[in-house]
């Protein structure tokens, strides 16, 4: 019997597992570093886009399949080794995703005020890692530096009116902090032009959406260079398109009477954070584009502008972190592979294999990385077509003795089903999908409550 | 708001649709294939790797192509999944040109 690891339960993870497992005889073990599963469908999409996370219902679908376990609270490369684990196993697959994030690089980053996005994401999905993490929303105004979908879900969370957060699953803290919120100006900084945008149209149009916000827009902004048309009119780049004639509207609306209200700022950089003991503000460099449609790049005016703020977010890219004993591109943030095939040196390291965000970096949405996770599959099991000869390999019963005599506490998917029906329950009391346990210590509490029940 | 397959599909069904699709919401005749309005979560995945833009948000959707949300419902209703990559249609590549991709 061929046994698979795979390191990381969201999308990715996911994803092989359900291609590796429609292929017949192996057996999959899904190790996790948090004692429940789902990654970014858990702890990512934001919690007023419940459709999002429906992908869920698909992985417990997989988890069902026989052949698949789930080890949760065990990270790789801390409580045990890889080296451990490819004694364990034939093939593993990392999926642990783009934990980290890009900084900006300039002076004052380290201010307090100054956040990574993916800190607050993490705090408002009730993250464990988050929890302690403070935003000063006493601030009447907040910049985020970047234009993807990260940085509109931050926008959204931050400008809508609190009560249509209360029935969502939006941790709890979260929304006790949100109700006290004093965020009035929200802008969205981007280094290139409108036709660059990284959001999608619906995050783009969701923003316009929002009930007692406004979104502004300079028309002059939407003035584009004859590159940024030929990209805007190019038949295979629909949401440049669309993008473009969502802003042109949200340019013509009036933004009187907004509580809130949000700007959309184009060709700005940042170029230092100022303050005292506190982020005060952040000083922006306006950019030209230069190059070919779809290759355009942007350059420094030396134009210099201030911007009074007092809470910055910054989502500008994301990264992988490095697991010992595992390759590891420091410059993308990602393993380096070919289709899925982890390298080492230019080549192909025997039974090691990645895929996801730490395969490809930090692109696309959820449902991307199942084509992805489809390739990584498709290599791994071409690599173990003949399985004559291959040795045994003890698989989880030598994991999870090793990892008990570790002081470990694992959980399975049991487990996991115990949890999520509490969770459920505890939403349904106070008019919510869901309630999450946001300490880990709660998580096995849930557990343990409910077997001794 | 839910998300269909238009004609640019008919006579190509490149397919690489349903590699996206965290749901499994695409079915199929031998021509072309359909979503599902009630399984399709809107997430988007499907639209861009589709290699003749055949795949609409309806609230994007040129009004001239409005019959198709219909279409969308009734054939997906009728016809098996689709679940996995298949070749895609003899001529898909001629048609691809011929739409302009």
């Amino acid at each position: 019997m061929l046994k698979l690891a795979i390191v990381g339960s969201g999308p990715s993870g996911f994803y092989v597992a359900e291609a590796l497992l429609k292929s017949g005889s192996v057996e999959v073990n899904m190790l996790e570093r948090l004692p429940v599963p789902y990654g970014l469908v858990r702890y990512g999409v934001a919690p007023d886009h419940p459709k999002l996370k429906l992908p869920a219902l698909a992985f417990a679908r997989t988890a069902a399949l026989p052949g698949f376990r789930f080890i949760g609270g065990v990270t790789v490369g801390r409580d045990m080794s890889v080296g451990e684990l490819r004694e364990a196993y034939h093939g593993i697959v990392f999926c642990g995703g783009a934990e980290t994030d890009r900084e900006l690089g300039v002076p004052g980053e380290g201010l307090p005020g100054s956040h990574a996005a993916t800190e607050f994401v993490g705090w408002y999905n009730g993250h464990p890692d988050y929890l302690e993490r403070r935003f000063d929303l006493t601030q009447e105004c907040v910049v985020i530096i970047g234009h993807g979908n990260v940085a509109a879900d931050v926008c959204r969370i931050l400008a809508k009116p609190v009560d249509d957060l209360r029935q969502t699953d939006i941790a709890e803290h979260a929304l006790d902090a949100l109700a006290e919120s004093r965020v009035r100006e929200i802008h969205l900084v981007g280094r290139r032009g409108p036709a660059q945008v990284k959001f999608t149209d619906k995050e783009l149009r969701e923003l316009g959406e929002i009930s007692q916000a406004s979104v502004s827009v300079e028309p002059g902004c939407l003035d584009l260079n004859p590159a940024s048309v030929a990209e805007v009119n190019d038949p295979r780049e629909q949401a440049a398109g669309w993008n473009m004639q969502l802003l042109r509207e949200f340019a013509a609306r009036s933004s009187a009477d907004a509580r809130r209200r949000i700007f959309l700022r184009f060709l700005e950089s940042p170029r230092e954070l100022y303050g005292t003991d506190h982020l005060e503000g952040v000083v922006l460099e306006k950019n030209i584009l230069d190059g070919p449609p779809f290759g355009q790049t942007a350059r420094g005016t030396g134009r210099l502008l201030r911007l009074d703020c007092g809470l910055l977010f910054r989502s500008v890219g994301y990264m992988g972190v490095a697991i010992p004993g595992v390759p590891f591109d420091a410059r993308r943030g990602i393993i380096p592979n070919a289709q899925g095939r982890v390298l080492h040196d230019g080549q192909a390291l025997a039974g090691i294999y990645c895929a996801g965000w730490i395969k490809r970096g930090p692109s696309g949405i959820i449902g991307t990385n199942r084509a992805d996770a489809i390739e990584t599959a498709a290599h791994l099991l071409s690599d173990f077509t003949s399985r004559d000869d291959l040795p045994a390999k003890p698989g989880a019963s030598a994991l999870l003795p090793l990892l008990a005599s570790r002081g470990l506490r694992c959980t399975d998917f049991q487990d996991w089903l115990k949890v999520d029906a509490a969770e459920i329950a505890r939403g349904a009391a106070v008019g919510k999908p869901r309630e999450k346990f946001v300490r880990i210590k709660d998580v096995f509490d849930s557990i343990s409550d409910q077997a001794a029940a | 708001m839910t998300t269909v397959v238009t004609d640019n599909c008919d006579l190509c069904r490149f397919t690489d649709c349903v590699t996206v699709c965290p749901m499994v919401c695409f079915h199929g005749d031998d021509k072309m294939l359909y979503i599902d309005p009630v399984v399709c979560i809107d997430c988007g995945a499907c639209l861009p790797v589709c290699p003749v833009r055949a795949i609409y948000e309806v609230k994007n959707l040129p009004p001239e192509q409005h019959e198709w949300i219909a279409i969308n419902a009734t054939r997906s209703a009728a016809l098996p999944l689709v679940t996995d990559k298949a070749q895609p249609l003899p001529g898909a590549l001629d048609r691809k040109k011929q739409l302009g991709f």
